[in-house]
């Protein structure tokens, strides 16, 4: 007699998949709990955490939206590895309008956001015909070149950068703002791969001759993707130019790259609430494990390999799938 | 009088690097004639398909739709003139359900054309054009994860999809390879209908008893080039076709 594990729906996903799931209290707290919960967790952690935690809070935020950002990429078909790119874009473009136009934080950081899109979508725009690995190294590479273009030409500071930014008007309205982007984008944008739209998107990376066998122009789609993640990448440069009221070369570091891709690759990619879960576990870890001093990094990547190794499919889709489904133990006639 | 050609192929060719994948093929599509084009493996039908739908830039010739020259249009822009066509090798979106794979083509700015709007319930359409391909409703077939579907649903879904934008021409390529004789014949009478509406299609086919019940017209490829062209009788009777497919006889 063999033994083999099945996995079968719970009664409860069933009877709350429609109309039926206003019938009683228990079915209704089942659609709402994984809703409700990020929702009143993120809009309370600020307010019970200490001032340290509170800053490290930000910092989550920031790259659960810089993974987003690569996850909604990611699902279009385009492999970043240049989110630096968004970000130093974004911070670039808010530090400048600060700092020589002295314009108002609450100003620049739109503005940056939307005009930081623009010009991610613009550079990147010729090599959308690329695909795969082509197009990450080129991305990996632009972030690389506009360092060295500040540093050669010694525009906006140069390797001083530019300081004495113009804070939020209080850590409330910081904590509070990214919170309300990074729960807006969240379910937003979550609804919007779910829909025919999104629907479209994600066919370009299964399929994209088959896209375009519909009359549909897969550039025009890839085009908006790059400037919806662009745009998200840009909001988080501009903001975190304001917390640190400081904005120069390691805007474009090698980290606003590498970690939000590990955040969505813990986390569980394609879903974008797994790219958030990763970063709200990643980063925080990554300040837990300061007090090791120099082993710090090895105990970081040690936790990376586990969580890969161990849950290839990601946080999200494990907590997902024990969510909706139970696993039992049944007999296989030899 | 004789109607003006819906399609008009005249002299394209393709070098790939060295390799003359096609050489100097013509021909003209009348508006509602099913045409069948037949060949040994590699002899340039596929590529013939991509050079007409410009999956594949032609290095040579042009290709008219409707009097109207279409080879140096992108892609979509063709589909969107009213060719559709199937690809030969079916891929579709393996973790979707089959009715959503339906979604990409109805999202198409083609129906924008047709109909002056969008279609507001796409789930539903999806189903209604899937039904018409033999998806029977009440077995929820159309329901399934698409990469658990046998090679004959997801030939009938690669149809549908051309289907849903409702195209001028259809261009087919080897629907038929890989299915049973059973879902074939399932599949004809779908193609009786596509064209009893007037529709123009061109058929790649290997199967060649199935294509000639339908087909008005044969061209045969061999090496690239066009070799015969006509009625299906009339063209098998050809010594160069019938050496093209059973090979010469050694001296």
């Amino acid at each position: 007699m063999k033994n083999r594990k099945e996995r079968i729906d719970r009664g409860i996903k069933a009877r709350s998949s429609d109309i039926f799931a206003l019938l009683s209290w228990r079915e209704m707290l089942y659609l709402a709990a994984p809703r409700v919960l990020p929702v009143v967790g993120c809009l309370v952690l600020p307010l019970v955490l200490g001032a340290y935690w509170q800053k490290v809070l930000l910092s989550v935020a920031v790259f659960a939206l810089l993974a987003i950002s690569w996850d909604i990429l990611a699902q279009t078909g385009m492999v970043s590895l240049g989110q630096a790119l968004f970000f130093g874009v974004g911070a670039y473009l808010s530090g400048v309008m600060n700092h020589y136009w002295g314009l108002n934080p609450l100003i620049t950081i739109p503005i940056a956001s939307v005009m930081g899109g623009l010009i991610c979508t613009l550079l990147l725009l010729p090599v959308l015909r690329l695909r795969g690995i082509y197009f990450s190294m080129v991305t990996l590479i632009i972030p690389l070149i506009l360092v060295r273009v500040v540093e050669a030409t010694k525009i906006f500071g140069g390797t001083e950068g530019l300081s004495g930014m113009t804070p939020l008007p209080s850590k409330w309205i910081e904590l509070y703002l990214v919170m309300a982007v990074l729960l807006t984008a969240l379910f937003g944008f979550r609804r919007m791969m779910d829909s025919d739209y999104g629907l479209v998107l994600k066919g370009i990376n299964d399929n994209d001759r088959s896209v375009i066998n519909a009359g549909i122009n897969i550039y025009w789609f890839k085009a908006q993707s790059l400037f919806i993640a662009g745009a998200l990448g840009a909001f988080c440069g501009a903001f975190m130019t304001h917390v640190y009221m400081f904005v120069g070369m390691p805007v474009f570091a090698l980290d606003y790259s590498i970690l939000p891709i590990a955040a969505a690759i813990v986390g569980g990619p394609g879903t974008l609430a797994g790219a958030t879960l990763g970063a709200f576990i990643l980063v925080p870890l990554s300040e837990a494990l300061r007090g090791f001093g120099g082993l710090r990094i090895v105990l970081y990547g040690a936790f990376l390999v586990i969580f890969i190794v161990a849950l290839p499919e990601g946080i999200f889709h494990y907590l997902q799938r024990k969510y909706h489904q139970f696993e039992r133990w049944t007999e296989v006639e030899k | 009088m004789t109607a003006a050609p819906i399609l008009q192929v005249s002299r394209l060719s393709k070098n790939f690097g060295g390799v003359r994948a096609l050489n100097q093929v013509s021909f003209d599509l009348k508006p509602g004639e099913l045409l069948g084009v037949i060949g040994p493996n590699g002899s340039g039908k596929t590529t013939l398909v991509n050079l007409i739908t410009r999956f594949v830039k032609p290095t040579s010739g042009s290709v008219l739709f409707k009097g109207k020259k279409i080879s140096h249009l992108p892609p979509y822009k063709i589909v969107r003139l009213g060719i559709a066509r199937t690809f030969q090798m079916v891929k579709p979106f393996y973790h979707l359900p089959a009715y959503k794979n339906m979604i990409i083509p109805l999202y198409s700015p083609r129906m924008n054309q047709l109909a002056g709007g969008t279609y507001g319930d796409r789930d539903a359409v999806a189903l209604d054009l899937l039904e018409e391909v033999g998806f029977e409703r009440d077995a929820y077939v159309a329901y399934k994860v698409a990469g658990a579907l046998p090679q004959g649903y997801l030939k009938r879904l690669e149809l549908a999809k051309a289907i849903a934008l409702q195209p001028e021409l259809y261009i087919l390529d080897e629907l038929f390879s890989g299915l049973s004789l059973a879902e074939v014949a399932s599949i004809v009478p779908i193609i009786e209908k596509i064209r009893m509406a007037g529709k123009s299609i061109i058929m790649i086919e290997h199967r060649l008893k199935e294509l000639f019940r339908i087909a008005d017209r044969v061209i045969v490829m061999n090496y690239g080039e066009k070799i015969a062209d006509g009625p299906a009788e009339i063209v098998m009777a050809d010594e160069a076709v019938k050496s093209a497919y059973l090979g010469t006889e050694a001296d």
